[in-house]
């Protein structure tokens, strides 16, 4: 496909200057009557001789930008063509350099590779919490801000995780940029924010050193090697790389993904914190690995499974749920202590749990209010006090414990909507007093909650009741 | 044209009429129902008037395997619950119901887009689309641009690309999907009336056909009541259960 000629109209939008010819698409400049706009048009190489992935990057580009919206680290989509008719992007022009600018003076200095190798990797984490993963990192797409944001562009090979993965079929040949690439990607995984991690140690690699990490690939057998032949450490190229940045380069290089970092957001810490870099053997490597290391890596390779895709975005791990379920009329102080050791415990064991006091009153109970009864809200409020007096021993923090008065016919229907809609991971309820189920939660609730719950449940039994119990166990 | 598709409704009221809800609201259009109105859930009649009425006013309704069983015809493959519910159906329906969904056609076009109920390959088979291979199938009997069908309960959208092997995708709720029309696609809108992924809300999709874009949803609504008409109408209790437990 020949280029459109600058000065021709596509849709309304004049074309300017062809800032960029890549293998997949053009990249033109918009002008309008007073000069050039901020705002870029690439159009797809379609057509006779084109490759079909082309047609498919387009789209998946379009997918990926639109569903990103506007943000710092990404370009915004404004505009697009339909496939079909007039295929293109029209997208809000960033101006500042690119890092093949840096990665062709390398070898560069070490602060200068952490500085540049932050910005990227902060931009890096910024988009896989917004569920992409990028696929193609390489020093023509990562571009700098005069600010020195780093702004990641060219998403023809993203992966967003709530979108149909129009890619995933083309996988007779690996997608992306080979020298790059992580193993699972070349084998065929895309979904892994960590194969992007990779590719950004691969760069951070060529910056310190001036070289890459796995030269040229020519053919699959040759882009697979990098399953078990580690790269020549960067210190043994360019004797001046501090070691804790060998360690992170090679950190990032990890063939197997749950050896890498975690996250993108861990490589921008130990880049702008180099002193708090762990050294491990990676830092101080001064050479390839040995022919018999190698022979065994290469078998293991051999029968290399990929690691599971984590989801993309680095969702925090929500503190547990523990709900304690009290019967406050009448209060019974054995039942109680027994209860709060029990609760104890159950947040030793959980470290950062969150405590849920929960109490039913009958709603009966709450509408009649007849005689000397209190009126509903003030025993509704002295139903959170004596919550909250039970808690108090506890010592726990206030933002951990909440309290709460459900008001309901059914106590064990009451407790199991709260521990369902709040997710509730472990419950804890007291056993009911052997013979009578009079002063505590009965025994028909207790068994209710416990069949029907949808967590772990304890049944708390104090220890004094525990000699009243029919003898021979279990009736 | 704001197309809203459910299917496998199952004589789930309160369902249906959340996901109506639901659709009217984002400023549905046209509507189409994927068979399966009946079987399992309690109000069958209810139900089928609430169709009716959407037919009588342009929506599309294809046949589902457990309507025709409510005609008395073999539907093959009934489990004890289904079939209890099927008995229980056929005592419920009046002459009016029965000639409504007697009337219904297996399949339906409209431009580019066919509606089926199971596989398009031999509708009145009602075979499942469990995988890559039933899609690509039913795609490939479909000569359409985009099937849409039920009877798998789950939510799955198939795309054909170039390699000509159907890829799966499962939708995230109120994503927008592009569905470009140089591609094939196949779309499985989800159970209205009794999902089974353990998320009792109810499944629909719905299709922005101009702008080439499909949207699965999934819509809680009081799947307490439907679960305690069930009861109360003598069903087998696993039906009551599955809608509270969405297994």
């Amino acid at each position: 496909m020949n280029a459109p000629q600058p000065g021709s109209e596509i849709d309304g939008f004049c074309l300017g200057e062809l800032m960029h010819t890549g293998s997949m698409a053009f990249i033109y400049r918009l002008t309008g009557p007073q000069g050039p706009l901020p705002l870029v048009m690439k159009i797809p190489r379609l057509g006779p001789g084109e490759r079909a992935v082309n047609v498919i990057g387009f789209e998946v580009c379009r997918m990926v930008l639109g569903a990103l919206g506007q943000g710092p680290h990404h370009p915004t989509l404004v505009a697009y063509g339909d496939v079909e008719t007039t295929p293109y992007l029209v997208m809000g022009y960033v101006e500042g350099e690119r890092l093949s600018d840096w990665s062709s003076r390398a070898p560069i200095a070490p602060l200068e590779v952490a500085r540049v190798g932050a910005a990227a990797a902060l931009a890096l984490h910024d988009l896989h919490r917004k569920e992409v993963v990028h696929l193609d990192l390489k020093p023509t797409n990562i571009m700098f801000r005069a600010s020195g944001t780093a702004v990641l562009i060219d998403f023809g090979l993203a992966h967003h995780s709530h979108y149909p993965d129009l890619l995933a079929e083309e996988l007779r040949f690996p997608v992306g940029n080979w020298e790059y690439m992580a193993p699972e990607q070349a084998l065929g995984v895309r979904c892994d924010p960590r194969s992007d991690i990779y590719a950004l140690g691969a760069i951070l690699y060529q910056l310190a050193t001036g070289r890459l990490p796995f030269g040229h690939p020519r053919s699959v057998a040759e882009l697979r090697r990098r399953l078990y032949r580690d790269p020549l450490p960067p210190r043994a190229i360019v004797p001046g790389t501090p070691a804790w940045l060998q360690e992170v380069i090679l950190h990032c290089l990890e063939p197997d993904a749950r050896n890498r970092y975690d996250s993108a957001e861990q490589l921008a810490f130990a880049l702008t914190s180099p002193e708090r870099v762990e050294l491990t053997e990676r830092a101080a490597r001064q050479r390839r690995a040995g022919w018999g290391t190698l022979a065994r890596r290469w078998y293991q390779a051999r029968s290399f499974e990929p690691a599971p895709c984590p989801a993309p975005s680095i969702k925090e791990n929500p503190a547990p749920i523990v709900v304690v379920a009290l019967s406050t009329a009448p209060i019974d102080d054995v039942l109680y202590e027994a209860m709060r050791g029990a609760t104890a415990s159950a947040v030793n064991a959980s470290g950062n749990c969150r405590l849920a006091c929960v109490t039913v009153v009958s709603l009966a109970a709450t509408l009649s209010g007849e005689g000397e009864e209190p009126t509903a809200t003030v025993r509704h409020i002295r139903r959170l006090i004596e919550l909250r007096k039970w808690a108090r021993p506890l010592n726990l923090p206030e933002e951990r414990l909440t309290y709460h008065v459900l008001e309901a016919e059914k106590t064990a229907d009451a407790l199991l909507d709260y521990a369902t809609m709040n997710d509730a991971d472990l419950m804890l309820i007291g056993a009911p007093r052997p013979g009578s189920g009079v002063h505590r939660f009965g025994g028909g609730i207790c068994a209710q909650v416990v069949a029907g719950a949808p967590c772990s449940v304890t049944v708390v039994r104090p220890a004094a009741d525990r000699a009243d119990l029919p003898k021979g166990g279990v009736q | 044209m704001k197309l809203a598709l459910f299917a496998d409704v199952h004589s789930n009221l309160e369902a249906i009429t959340a996901c109506l809800n639901h659709a009217q609201a984002l400023g549905a259009d046209q509507f189409a129902f994927l068979g399966d109105m009946v079987g399992y859930g309690a109000d069958p009649v209810a139900v089928l008037e609430l169709v009716e009425r959407y037919a009588a006013k342009g929506a599309v309704v294809v046949l589902g395997n457990h309507d025709c069983a409510a005609l008395g015809h073999p539907a093959g493959g009934m489990n004890a619950g289904a079939q209890a519910a099927i008995d229980w159906t056929r005592t419920q329906l009046g002459p009016k119901q029965r000639e409504f969904l007697a009337g219904l056609p297996l399949t339906a076009r409209a431009d580019n887009v066919l509606f089926v109920h199971a596989s398009a390959v031999a509708p009145e088979q009602w075979i499942y689309v469990a995988g890559p291979a039933e899609a690509e199938k039913s795609m490939l009997a479909a000569e359409a641009g985009i099937v849409f069908c039920g009877h798998v309960h789950e939510q799955n959208l198939y795309y054909l690309g170039a390699g000509g092997k159907p890829m799966p995708f499962r939708p995230v709720s109120g994503t927008p999907v592009p569905t470009a029309r140089h591609r094939q696609w196949l779309a499985i809108v989800g159970s209205v009336g009794q999902p089974r992924d353990r998320n009792n809300a109810a499944c629909y999709a719905f299709a922005d056909l101009e702008r080439a874009r499909i949207t699965f949803f999934r819509v809680p609504y009081d799947y307490r009541t439907a679960a305690r008409k069930i009861r109360a109408a003598g069903l087998p209790e696993r039906l009551a259960l599955r809608l509270e437990r969405g297994v």
